[in-house]
């Protein structure tokens, strides 16, 4: 099941990688996340890997994933190791003056499930879904109010 | 033995009518034949005896083989990549007709051997035991080791071979400690048939009936208790009785094993007795809560007493079964 959600961030898309690509702000604005943690040496950065579950349903499903693509400030892609086979990418672009259209795009399912997998795929949706939307508004209002506080941090030490 | 040449001449020398009607001896040539017919069927009753020995011994030897290798505990039956495929079958019951909810999985120690102790509900249905191996298995990954036991009859029966993929072995001290002596996370119901057939109005109560294995093989093991607390299961039909006095009176305790023969009103069925056929469980909200993990010879020292571990084992769930009862407003609806 691939699933997909944007939003317009009003503020340049430098600032909204410094913010998105620093896997220790996941937990900050990824809805539905119940355990996000480091495992092995590299704490960013491609090869990194977290121990990762969302609350879907009846259980908290996910499992190790690694950072597959980094290439700042556009694409920051990752992938399972174990545990449910998922796939995620963050899709930053430049949408006018200042503003970034950031793109989150979610590919989960378990090879070899047949019939029950495609149906609980299907019932998943909604709920993978809503986390994903609430997730990019969360981040959309953590960036702009970081921005504004930045902002109103650098005219105080201007006057 | 009579051989060919022998049988050739006594028929060449007459039949034994003649001799019968004259009620005299009959000649050697005679009883010489009858002996040799005499043989002849002794042989062929032999022969089929013999056949009969080994074709019941070759069915009851391949029975007992079938059924010993279903109770024995071979934990290489646990196969990961079947129960990964599985889960979202199991998923699916658990979320959509169960609305199952397992809280503080957190509490499991995240490696290393664990026993986990819990009540046990729903009749030989028992769906915590399937909303439980999903949730651990989704937290943990299936790569953790983790075993469950179960009631011989369970594993005899015609689901015996999926549920042994899943891990579960038969409930047996022996087993549990080959499962423990393999770092596995295992999970046992010392209250077994007995708590699982309580009555349904004894929904937030927990049961182990004295049984206290779970104390020694913790503590022969090393292994930290981890207790599992789940309400709903007995609102998955309307249990009576247990029916211990019937088991009791059909002698079910002693050759089966059964403690108990329940009664219960269950769809389709209705009123049944013995929880043996497939039935439809009512979708009751099921929630399970695992506790704080108990190091026991930390807590209680290095020779522990095994009926003061009990009691605060089965208190702890007691009082959490209490919460959870607390928190739900109606039956079947949670």
């Amino acid at each position: 099941m691939r699933l997909n959600e944007s939003v317009v961030i009003s503020a340049p898309k430098q600032a909204v990688w410094d913010y998105a690509s620093n896997l220790d702000n996941f937990p900050h604005f990824m809805s539905g996340i119940t355990r996000w943690e480091v495992d092995g040496e590299r704490r960013s950065g491609l090869g990194a890997r977290r121990r990762m579950l969302i609350r879907a349903g009846s259980a908290e499903v996910g499992g190790l994933i690694e950072i597959v693509e980094w290439d700042e400030p556009d694409d920051l892609a990752w992938s399972s190791v174990t545990g449910v086979d998922q796939r995620g990418r963050l899709r930053l672009r430049d949408a006018g003056a200042a503003s970034t259209r950031i793109e989150l795009r979610y590919q989960y399912g378990v090879a070899g499930a047949g019939l029950a997998g495609w149906i609980s795929e299907h019932v998943a949706a909604r709920t993978i879904s809503g986390h994903l939307r609430r997730s990019l508004q969360q981040l959309k209002r953590l960036v702009e109010h970081e921005k504004l506080r930045v902002e109103a941090e650098l005219a105080t030490k201007s006057r | 033995m009579a051989d060919q040449g022998s049988l050739a001449q006594a028929s060449v020398n007459g039949g034994s009518e003649h001799a019968a009607a004259n009620g005299a001896e009959p000649p050697i040539t005679e009883r010489i034949r009858f002996d040799h017919l005499a043989d002849r069927v002794g042989q062929a009753t032999g022969q089929a005896v013999r056949l009969a020995q080994d074709v019941a011994g070759d069915v009851v030897g391949r029975v007992g083989r079938s059924l010993q290798r279903r109770l024995t505990a071979d934990l290489d039956d646990r196969d990961p990549d079947y129960i990964r495929e599985n889960l979202s079958l199991s998923w699916l019951v658990a979320s959509l007709w169960y609305r199952a909810e397992v809280r503080n999985l957190g509490n499991i120690p995240e490696r290393g051997r664990v026993l986990l102790v819990g009540n046990h509900t729903g009749g030989n249905l028992s769906p915590e035991t399937i909303i439980f191996t999903l949730a651990f298995s989704t937290y943990f990954g299936v790569e953790r080791r983790y075993h469950q036991l179960a009631h011989n009859l369970v594993l005899a029966s015609p689901l015996g071979p999926f549920l042994r993929r899943f891990g579960t072995v038969a409930a047996s001290h022996s087993n549990a400690r080959k499962a423990l002596e393999a770092d596995a996370a295992v999970l046992v119901f010392p209250g077994g048939d007995w708590e699982v057939h309580r009555p349904s109005w004894q929904s937030s109560r927990i049961d182990f009936a004295g049984r206290k294995g779970f104390v020694r093989l913790a503590l022969e093991e090393d292994a930290p208790i981890v207790p599992v607390v789940t309400i709903g299961g007995q609102e998955t039909a309307l249990w009576l009785d247990r029916g211990a006095w019937l088991a009791s009176l059909l002698r079910l305790d002693k050759t089966m094993r059964l403690k108990v023969l329940p009664i219960l009103v269950a769809p389709p069925w209705g009123l049944t007795i013995g929880d043996f056929l497939p039935r439809i469980p009512l979708p009751a909200k099921m929630t399970t809560e695992v506790l704080p993990a108990i190091d026991v010879r930390e807590r209680f020292g290095p020779e522990p007493d095994a009926d003061v571990v009990y009691e605060y084992v089965t208190g702890q769930m007691q009082a959490t079964l209490d919460g959870l009862a607390a928190e739900r407003r109606f039956p079947v609806i949670g």
